[in-house]
């Protein structure tokens, strides 16, 4: 990750995609989720969503693991050019969940996170906080979840 | 046919669902596959961090509220899902061994303007430790099927 101090508004992180399949989908549902729109096809048709789809929690940790990948790759970038990463997290939260459409089997979902808004923290130096936007759009180029988290970034040393 | 209908939902009612142990094991397996974060897979690692020593992803925490939600009332309801949550806001960690409980505030209900099968309830959602202490606060609205679509003043 970046220092605080090196990141804009306007950042993106390209955080990559997930294809979501029935197996995933009813695996994750019966451990976290196990409304019958998320276990099971039949149950499903007949649902409003007409069809198997994924928990909303479920396309949103598959993010959250996609961008802990995508930072690890980054700072295995940064670290091999010699310069030094800095430290993230944790995350206090996040607003404006939004489940835009159901994530059928099949789907397959672009994540991209867009720094929307960086403050330094006013009790703890050493950290300043970030906001980003992440947006995944599945194939046909529909959004399907939209959300803006804040966390932890580290500062240069002063 | 389920028990629960959007009619059902009143304004002010509190409802406790747990306790609910939730262990280290499933607090590292999860960090594992979703949030692996030295924070929330290591106990030396995580005590060099902010968090101060083992804790739970955020993630988790929704996911085990959605969970005890699911088997405390949802699943028994007529669900049709949630278009989002407006907050969530992690604001202690979940330590392993901590038995939580989930209470549930209907905050606000109203018919859905363009589907009259259908209505919203919004809930605040706190996840507490055994000493009462809020860990994770989310508020969200939910679409339940209503009983009776036509006839509700």
């Amino acid at each position: 990750m970046s220092f605080f101090e090196d990141i804009r508004v306007g950042d993106v992180f390209e955080v990559g995609h997930h294809t979501f399949t029935a197996d995933n989908i009813k695996a994750f549902a019966a451990r976290f989720d196990p409304q019958l729109f998320h276990v099971d096809e039949t149950s499903a048709e007949r649902s409003h969503f007409g069809a198997l789809c994924a928990s909303g929690w479920h396309t949103a940790v598959v993010w959250m693991r996609l961008m802990i990948d995508c930072r690890r790759h980054m700072d295995e970038e940064a670290l091999a050019r010699g310069e030094s990463v800095a430290g993230i997290g944790p995350a206090l939260g996040f607003r404006e969940l939004k489940w835009l459409k159901p994530v059928y089997v099949g789907d397959t979902i672009e994540y991209k996170s867009e720094v929307v808004e960086l403050r330094p923290s006013k009790s703890r130096p050493k950290v300043g906080l970030m906001s980003f936007r992440t947006v995944g759009v599945n194939q046909n180029g529909e959004p399907v979840i939209s959300f803006v988290s804040t966390t932890f970034v580290e500062r240069r040393a002063p | 046919m389920p028990k629960l209908h959007w009619e059902d939902f009143q304004p002010g009612t509190v409802a406790i669902y747990g306790p609910r142990l939730v262990t280290r094991e499933e607090i590292v397996a999860f960090a594992a596959e979703f949030d692996p974060q030295p924070m929330h897979l290591d106990e030396a690692a995580a005590s060099a961090t902010m968090l101060g020593g083992l804790g739970a992803s955020g993630w988790h925490t929704c996911c085990l509220l959605m969970r005890m939600i699911a088997d405390g009332f949802v699943l028994d309801s007529s669900s049709m899902g949630a278009p989002g949550f407006d907050e969530v806001r992690w604001l202690k960690p979940l330590r392993p061994g901590t038995n939580i409980r989930i209470r549930v505030t209907v905050l606000e209900c109203r018919p859905s303007s363009s589907r009259p099968e259908m209505g919203l309830v919004k809930f605040r959602y706190e996840v507490l430790d055994e000493a009462e202490s809020c860990l994770t606060v989310m508020t969200s609205t939910s679409m339940f099927g209503r009983r009776q679509p036509e006839t509700r003043a």
